[in-house]
């Protein structure tokens, strides 16, 4: 009985604990709330997973209505790869949390951050698991209203101005969203995804559908931070509390991406969206020029987290490409380096929420000897960036395999080789980090090793473990993958 | 047992090893003990399956399935099994040199040296030993890594520099020429795996063949072909023994190495003949073989003398793979443990005339051979195998591959190789020339004796192997012999 | 007619881009604010517009009503009134903090302070790179 609502739970759940935690009022127990929602929404996305892996297709009908009247849940591969996602994040940086977020926030507020970051959570599974097209934006607005809250929760000022700058930008993208969805219903009288999917080829050779598209397309690549409309995104990751950085590199950009998909293939259609539209080269030559130009910008940045975020605007260009090639191992590509990014970015910011832990600074020219002082957390560091740049053995060599493959079996060896090209620029920045950190005596001539807690370092090489595991057994990941893009490429089977 | 497991034990027991150093960095008489006792049990391991080579066995094994019908996996072919020989058994020499150098130039990191030094080996071990593309690219990426940190090991400004440019070369050209190559032969061809005879033949044009072999060749960095030579000279910041084992060994073998492993058993060298490129590449070689020595003519930094020598010496066995003939491989797979015995050599030379005297110049060490005799009669030893005079072993590789060179109608290279052996007496004799009989200079005050007992036995060992290849170039023979071509 | 007669649309319209321009064209932030609810009003019209049938009325249950307009815009509009709303609250309360910290909500005279700031940590800095 319970299980057959287990889609709902998967949302109810930390939409309903986020309250509760509100009402707790004290800083351990909000955590060890947050910590026990996360788990059991960890659970619920596993069991899940598994149900579509062996089952198929999972259609759930809120308050038993039926679509496309009422809202659907609709779990296929794609949308259940995103829970396994963002729940797997949530569980590793809410254990992350406790320590870095009682060095960063002031106690009495701890609570109120569980709070906000249960509503992110919810609304981040929520998109990943609707199949309504207005449902996903109340959802993208619940999760981005309670970013802005978490990120202004910092203690630098700067992270104000930059959460005010995120909730404007946001907000025109939401807002563009929510005016392509108005202009689809207004052409088929549905919000349905399938039932969209359906509907929609009747009427596509209007000026209405056109001008949805065109706004959906890019009232999500505001959200997604797709160059050059990313200009959110630098401050909002470099100044917000280490927990929320990793949290939200990890995931939001990420979602938003998977709502891209379920637009662009599931609603339209590919043939509509790259034939008859023929967006496949803008969003190439956007992704390409993502890649070159954020990671230029990254190699310039003075503080490491700003360089980290200038690199996920380059990572969502690899993601873009894959898109673009609108093939399966393109596809695949994309939703794999997905993944894998995630796993980077998070990593690689809990690491920096462990030297801000230490040494108060995420500044480069801090870090001089920090290889000597932090060893565990550096080497963290140093694993996350290779794979980063794309290092074999590592889950980014995977994406990068599968993006150039896709490239020379599109037949352009020219994109095939930008990707690699680009990851040299990685190099450059994670290489300017870690020349200081290990081969730049400390200023203050202190070589004592003090590490971060256990609590923090533990998530931090869970993250590294799975670095290293999907990079060098992906079969698991390139097999959902697969299936994902080929379930989106072939259209939604009713 | 040791047979069936033998390349994974050859893989983890440096890997063990470097473990077993860094826990143990504390201590330095164990730490040392722990390299010795690691490098001799790892050259035990790989000469324990020599027979089972000989006999043509199937030796293999699966680390894992990275992704759809791509494996990480290994399994034992002659050439590759000639170079783990090689490299493990100067890993035992270079242990018992480092142990002096380190110690007597006091240098800092020791732990770290030692560390990533036996993590380097690994990278070459499974270079060795891989059996597809992937594996090899994996390994060949390890290698890089693990002896960054051994070439900025002092963390100078100037090794942080020269870091960068090795780094930088090595990681660009295996990045954007290398692994575009590998995966544009696994969309062609369909597979990855090194096969007997070559896999692309029928399935790529001659055309893009001859595109594929560019990037394969230019993008195995490590081979040093101009114009991607410069990360070599720069790594010479490193402590000595890293020059003399990895970068006139390990390294820059497991460059043309992989350049020879490609050229047979990716494009087989009857399709290799056929291409375009192949002799554009032969160009290239001849081009970077007469410029690495004429550039090393002008280098005072003795260091930096013997790697541009390196760099000229390297084309010789990428000549060798380019020629597609099998003298010429045969010719390649010699030079590569010639070379290296030599090589090595002149790099302990090098090395202990730093630890004694505190002399990198070559014009500051005028009659330095009246104090380090041993030394500096090693060095000999060891130029005249590079330039290939018998009694030495150098003189085999460069007659088989002028014998390949004419077998493929290549006279003109024939002339170069020549041309080159005349080059590096000029650039290699004059050295023991003005040790041995120009006077001290007048203005030394500070005299030195012979470098550290430890120093001198590894120099000695080395070029008595100089001259072993020479009388028993048997086993060496015999194993390239039966690469299945 | 054809023009006219879908004015609600150039209301839509003119709002949208008034608020846009607002949005980017004023340094102050709570003007900016101002224009993203101008921005978003515009969306609301254009919901209630487009479930808008002509002579119709609510839709009751009721023998004597034949036309009724669509009321499902009209409530997913709710929704995003309610949202427009939380994101006015979430921004008003940014401002307040804002103010409290650079003692100015001009967006000029921030990034001085913010420069600034960048500038002192530099300064600092200048050892190591």
């Amino acid at each position: 009985m319970l299980l057959s609502h287990l889609p709902a739970l998967q949302v109810v759940l930390p939409l309903i604990a986020a309250p509760i935690c509100l009402v707790l009022h004290h800083a351990r127990l909000a955590w060890a709330w947050a910590m026990l929602i996360s788990w059991s929404a960890f659970g619920i996305a596993l069991s899940l997973l598994n149900r579509v892996l062996s089952e198929g297709v999972i259609s759930y009908h809120i308050g038993k209505w039926a679509p496309p009247w009422g809202i659907e849940y609709r779990l296929d591969e794609a949308s259940v790869f995103m829970l396994v996602l963002v729940t797997t994040i949530g569980v590793v940086v809410t254990t992350f949390a406790k320590e870095s977020v009682e060095k960063e926030i002031v106690k009495e507020k701890i609570h109120l951050f569980y709070t906000c970051y249960l509503l992110c959570f919810a609304g981040l599974l929520g998109m990943s698991i609707t199949g309504d097209v207005f449902n996903i934006f109340v959802f993208l607005e619940i999760s981005s209203l309670s970013a802005y809250a978490l990120i202004s929760m910092s203690d630098d000022r700067r992270a104000l101005t930059a959460s005010f700058r995120y909730l404007v930008m946001g907000t025109v993208g939401a807002t563009f969203y929510i005016i392509g969805v108005g202009l689809i219903y207004m052409a088929t009288g549905s919000l349905n995804i399938a039932d969209l999917a359906v509907k929609l080829p009747a009427v596509a050779d209007t000026q209405t559908v056109r001008a949805a598209l065109a706004f959906l397309i890019v009232g999500l690549s505001l959200k997604l931070a797709l160059f050059p409309l990313h200009s959110w995104l630098p401050n909002a990751y470099a100044y917000a509390p280490s927990a929320v950085s990793a949290f939200i590199a990890a995931t939001a950009t990420k979602v938003a991406v998977y709502v891209m998909l379920r637009v662009i293939f599931t609603i339209f259609g590919v043939s509509y969206v790259f034939g008859t539209m023929n967006l496949g080269p803008a969003i190439l030559s956007l992704a390409i020029m993502g890649m070159f130009a954020a990671s230029a910008m990254a190699i310039s940045q003075k503080n490491v987290k700003r360089l980290l975020a200038y690199s996920s605007i380059a990572q969502i260009g690899y993601i873009m490409l894959g898109i673009s090639f609108a093939t399966v191992t393109g596809l695949s590509g994309g939703i794999v380096h997905l993944f894998n990014h995630a796993l980077i970015k998070c990593c690689l910011f809990m690491v920096m929420g462990c030297v801000f832990f230490r040494i108060n600074s995420t500044d480069i020219k801090d870090m001089a000897g920090l290889g000597k002082r932090m060893p565990f957390t550096m080497a963290a560091f140093v694993i996350g960036g290779l794979s980063l740049i794309g290092v074999p053995s590592t889950v980014g060599f995977i994406s990068k395999w599968y993006l150039m493959q896709a490239a020379f079996e599109a037949g352009s060896w020219v994109i095939a080789i930008m990707i690699p090209l680009s990851s040299l620029l990685a190099v450059v920045y994670i290489w300017r980090v870690v020349e200081v950190a290990y081969f730049s005596p400390s200023p203050d001539g202190e070589t004592a090793i003090k590490e971060a807690p256990v609590s923090m370092q533990i998530p931090i090489w869970v993250m590294v473990a799975g670095i290293f595991y999907f990079g060098i057994n992906a079969e698991f990941t390139l097999d959902v993958a697969r299936r994902a893009a080929e379930s989106l490429l072939g259209g939604i089977v009713l | 047992m040791i047979i069936d497991n033998f390349i994974l034990l050859s893989i983890l027991i440096p890997l063990v090893g470097s473990f077993l150093i860094a826990l143990t960095g504390r201590w330095e008489n164990v730490r040392e003990s722990v390299t010795l006792i690691t490098s001799c049990s790892l050259f035990g391991v790989v000469i324990s399956a020599g027979s089972a080579v000989m006999a043509k066995e199937k030796i293999t094994a699966t680390l894992a399935t990275i992704m759809p019908n791509i494996t990480i996996s290994f399994d034992v072919e002659p050439l590759g099994y000639l170079f783990a020989c090689l490299a493990s058994f100067l890993w035992i020499v270079t242990s018992i040199y480092s142990i002096g150098y380190m110690r007597g130039h006091h240098e800092k990191n020791q732990t770290r040296f030692y560390t990533c030094f036996a993590l380097a080996i690994m990278g070459v071990m499974g270079l060795c030993f891989s059996s597809n593309l992937l594996t090899l690219f994996l390994f060949y990426e390890a290698i890089t890594l693990c002896t960054y940190p051994l070439v900025t090991h002092s963390g100078t400004e100037e090794a942080k520099r020269a870091g960068r440019t090795y780094l930088g070369v090595l990681l660009a050209t295996s990045m954007v020429f290398q692994l575009p190559a590998i995966i544009w032969t696994w969309v062609a061809a369909g597979t990855i795996d090194f096969t007997a005879g070559g896999v692309l033949n029928g399935h790529v044009s001659t055309g893009l063949g001859s595109i594929l072999l560019l990037l394969f060749v230019f993008g195995v960095g490590k081979a040093a072909l101009m114009p991607f030579h410069r990360w070599l000279p720069a790594a010479m910041v490193a402590p000595t023994p890293v020059s003399a084992l990895l970068h006139a060994v390990a390294v820059v073998k497991a460059g043309v190495f992989s350049v020879l492993k490609i050229a047979i058993y990716i494009f087989g060298i009857d399709f290799l003949g056929l291409l375009e490129a192949h002799t554009w590449l032969i160009y290239a070689a001849g081009f970077t073989i007469l410029i690495g020595s004429l550039v090393a003519m002008r280098q005072d930094n003795l260091k930096r003398r013997l790697a541009y020598s390196t760099i000229s010496q390297l084309s010789y066995i990428v000549l060798g793979a380019m020629l597609a003939t099998k003298a010429g491989i045969l010719g390649g797979g010699m030079h590569m443990i010639t070379h290296a015995f030599g090589k090595i050599t002149l790099f302990f030379g090098a090395g202990a005339i730093m630890v004694a005297s505190h002399k990198t110049e070559i014009s500051q060490m005028k009659g330095i051979g009246r104090a380090m005799p041993w030394t500096l009669g090693a060095f000999l030893i060891g130029s005249l195998s590079i330039i290939g005079l018998p009694p030495f072993g150098g003189a085999w590789s460069k007659w088989f591959l002028c014998m390949g060179a004419l077998d493929s109608g290549q006279l003109i290279m024939v002339a170069v190789l020549m041309i080159s052996s005349i080059l590096n007496v000029a650039y290699l004799i004059p050295i023991v020339v003005q040790g041995f009989f120009s006077e001290l200079d007048v203005k030394e005050h500070h005299a030195h004796g012979e470098a550290p007992a430890f120093c001198v036995a590894a120099q000695v060992i080395t070029a008595a192997g100089c001259l072993g290849l020479f009388l028993y170039p048997e086993p060496v023979y015999q194993l390239l012999k039966i690469i299945e071509m | 007619m054809s023009s006219l007669g879908l004015y609600n649309y150039w209301v839509v319209v003119v709002l949208m881009m008034s608020g846009l321009y607002i949005v980017v064209a004023h340094g102050n932030l709570v003007k900016k604010l101002i224009g993203l609810n101008v921005f978003q009003a515009s969306v609301f019209m254009m919901y209630i517009s487009m479930g808008k049938v002509a002579g119709g009325t609510a839709p009751i249950l009721d023998e004597s009503i034949k036309v009724y307009s669509n009321p499902l815009p009209h409530v997913l509009i709710l929704t995003g009134i309610v949202v427009g709303v939380a994101t006015t609250a979430v921004g008003a309360a940014l401002i307040v903090r804002i103010k409290r910290a650079y003692g100015t909500i001009e967006e000029y005279e921030i990034e001085k302070h913010e420069i600034e700031e960048e500038e002192t940590n530099a300064a600092e800095g200048l050892t190591c790179f």
